[in-house]
């Protein structure tokens, strides 16, 4: 599969194959600010999305390299799918400007939507077609020729681990299928941009990472990839670059790692005592820690060396039913910028 | 989210969605095309043949015609405005809200007009199909009488086209299946019964005649008889023509609206 997507992507024409260098480079993993006279798959400038009255998003900034991995992260009402869709050359942005392949998207939005690859939040398969069938239809909407077509979905049923059930009804499949299958559908027009809203959201541990191995593979082909995502081990194992979002405005931008020194410490110990509400124990750690996070079932201290700090508290005479120390990850990252309160 | 485009764009674009809810009904179609091609048989003996018998002992001719050439036509009406509901309401709801395949065809260089085109087209060619059939077996039935009756697959194909369009329009734009329902109830099987389908527009009420000319199907319905018989005023002829082409015109306007607002806004 991979060598089949490389060999008939440089058949594309327009600026991206004569200025790009070939894919496997690791130059692709570009970071935000790296001098390059080629030009962002993507750029966004004061993108809004109105509904009504409702700003959904509030002007974002946005410049995503071709060969990158995008993340998106945000509780929900973040603002993230409305911006999917305006990114994915459908909904027509309220304000502001959009690029995509250099092309503005209210006017070329046929052109940009036939290199794209679109996996929503939900699965939107035909559940009494076949499988394979799926692909080949979807590839019609391409105009792509029927041999084409044919050729194309049995590279993907590979792909996606579907060969052996590529006669079976869609409603047959398990969630995971049905997801690789969405995938794999979103690739039949050798996409240069893949979008993908959610991809692994309901799905088990196996099925999660059977699909976050064939995500890195497309990633190591060269496709560039946006991703939302709920989880932030997702966001850690796929993301070179993620914007945090809240009330459909950016809050945080840069690489998983540079997030997490620049928004949390490097260790976090965790402390529980046995008393029904842990809020007594509030300014208690102040000197001991950079920041303190009083929950009502245990405490969180931000510090730089966990067990040094598990060391003053026991000098301050308290006895931690448990300790736990661990190091900072992206999820302090985001619930520090977005807050702990439920978004429903 | 669309630029002005040329013919040729959108001829290509709507063809890919034509083909798309083509071979659809091609990968599905094994239990709805027997009931088809049997259907005009079964309801052209059953209706024409055993209730005819009834009312040719009774009242002789209808309107110059066997009751079963005079029901032959409306029949060929009625299926097409059957077909055209039956792909309009259930199954745009499942395709813009339930499993969102129209939302999957607008990530694609299609836009919300392409799939109402695609759609649209689709349903006018699949009961043009089936009108032909309907075609063949009531003249095997001798119910036609004039080379008018050549026209008959193209008014089966406008009936459909002029209730699917505004249908599609209302079922791209409902959230819920709950009015599909009372349509059914309260609009297509009065509509179905009293559009002067399977009794004269003569027979009823003076006071209900106005009301029965209301009805779109009415205007089916007598279009085909006209062709099937060769008969029929060009003014009156004109009419029906207009009151159908104003169903389509209408709902592909609505459509366009609900389609962009469910799709892409």
């Amino acid at each position: 599969m991979a060598l089949a997507y490389q060999a008939t992507r440089g058949c594309r024409a327009l600026w991206l194959d004569s200025a790009v260098p070939e894919k496997n480079n690791s130059s692709l993993a570009r970071t935000k600010g790296t001098p390059t006279s080629v030009p962002p798959i993507l750029e966004a400038h004061q993108l809004t999305k109105r509904f009504g009255d409702f700003d959904a998003v509030k002007g974002i900034d946005l410049s995503i390299d071709r060969g990158e991995s995008f993340g998106f992260l945000g509780p929900n009402g973040a603002g993230k799918t409305s911006t999917m869709r305006m990114i994915s050359a459908v909904s027509r942005p309220s304000s502001g400007t959009l690029r995509i392949f250099g092309l503005d998207p209210t006017t070329s939005g046929p052109e940009i939507r036939a290199r794209l690859g679109v996996v929503p939040q939900e699965d939107t398969l035909e559940l009494e077609l076949s499988v394979r069938k799926n692909l080949e239809m979807f590839a019609r909407y391409f105009d792509l020729p029927r041999r084409v077509a044919r050729e194309r979905a049995s590279e993907l049923l590979a792909f996606a681990q579907l060969s052996e059930r590529e006669h079976d009804k869609v409603d047959n499949l398990s969630g995971g299928m049905k997801r690789r299958l969405t995938i794999a559908r979103a690739l039949i027009n050798r996409p240069d941009l893949l979008i993908l809203d959610e991809p692994t959201t309901g799905l088990d541990p196996q099925a999660r990472h059977l699909l976050w191995e064939r995500l890195y593979r497309l990633k190591r082909d060269g496709v560039t990839l946006i991703i939302t995502t709920h989880y932030m081990d997702e966001a850690e194992q796929l993301c070179d670059r993620l914007v945090v979002m809240d009330h459909g405005t950016i809050v945080a931008e840069g690489a998983p790692r540079a997030l997490i020194e620049r928004h949390s410490t490097r260790e976090v110990l965790e402390l529980r005592f046995s008393v029904d509400d842990h809020a007594q124990f509030d300014n208690l750690f102040s000197d001991v820690a950079e920041r303190v996070e009083v929950l009502p079932d245990r405490i969180l201290l931000y510090v730089d060396h966990g067990d040094a700090a598990l060391q003053k508290v026991h000098d301050l005479g308290l006895t931690p039913t448990s300790a736990l120390v661990r190091r900072s990850s992206l999820e302090d990252v985001f619930l520090r910028l977005t807050g702990r309160t439920l978004v429903e | 989210m669309e630029p002005r485009i040329s013919p040729a764009q959108g001829w290509s674009r709507g063809r890919r969605s034509w083909w798309y809810h083509a071979s659809f009904y091609t990968q599905t179609w094994r239990g709805s095309a027997a009931s088809t091609i049997l259907f005009p048989f079964l309801y052209l003996t059953s209706l024409g043949v055993g209730v005819g018998h009834l009312v040719q002992r009774h009242t002789g001719l209808v309107q110059g015609q066997t009751y079963l050439h005079y029901i032959a036509p409306s029949l060929l009406a009625t299926t097409a405005m059957t077909m055209g509901e039956s792909e309009s309401l259930w199954p745009v709801l499942a395709s813009v809200k339930w499993l969102k395949t129209y939302h999957a065809a607008v990530a694609t260089p299609l836009s919300p007009v392409d799939v109402l085109v695609g759609k649209l087209s689709w349903v006018t060619t699949k009961t043009f199909a089936t009108s032909v059939i309907y075609t063949v077996a009531i003249s095997l039935f001798g119910a036609t009488r004039s080379w008018w009756a050549l026209t008959l697959p193209f008014i089966g194909a406008l009936v459909a086209l002029a209730f699917s369009a505004p249908l599609v329009a209302y079922a791209a734009g409902a959230e819920s299946d709950a009015s599909f329902t009372t349509i059914y109830r309260f609009a297509f099987i009065p509509m179905f019964l009293f559009s002067a389908t399977f009794f004269p527009i003569a027979s009823y009420p003076r006071v209900l005649r106005p009301l029965v000319q209301l009805f779109p199907l009415y205007h089916g319905v007598a279009l085909a008889r006209a062709a099937a018989f060769g008969q029929g005023s060009l003014p009156a002829i004109s009419v029906h023509l207009a009151v159908l082409v104003a169903m389509v015109l209408v709902g592909l306007w609505w459509g366009r609206r609900t389609m962009t607002r469910r799709l892409v806004d």
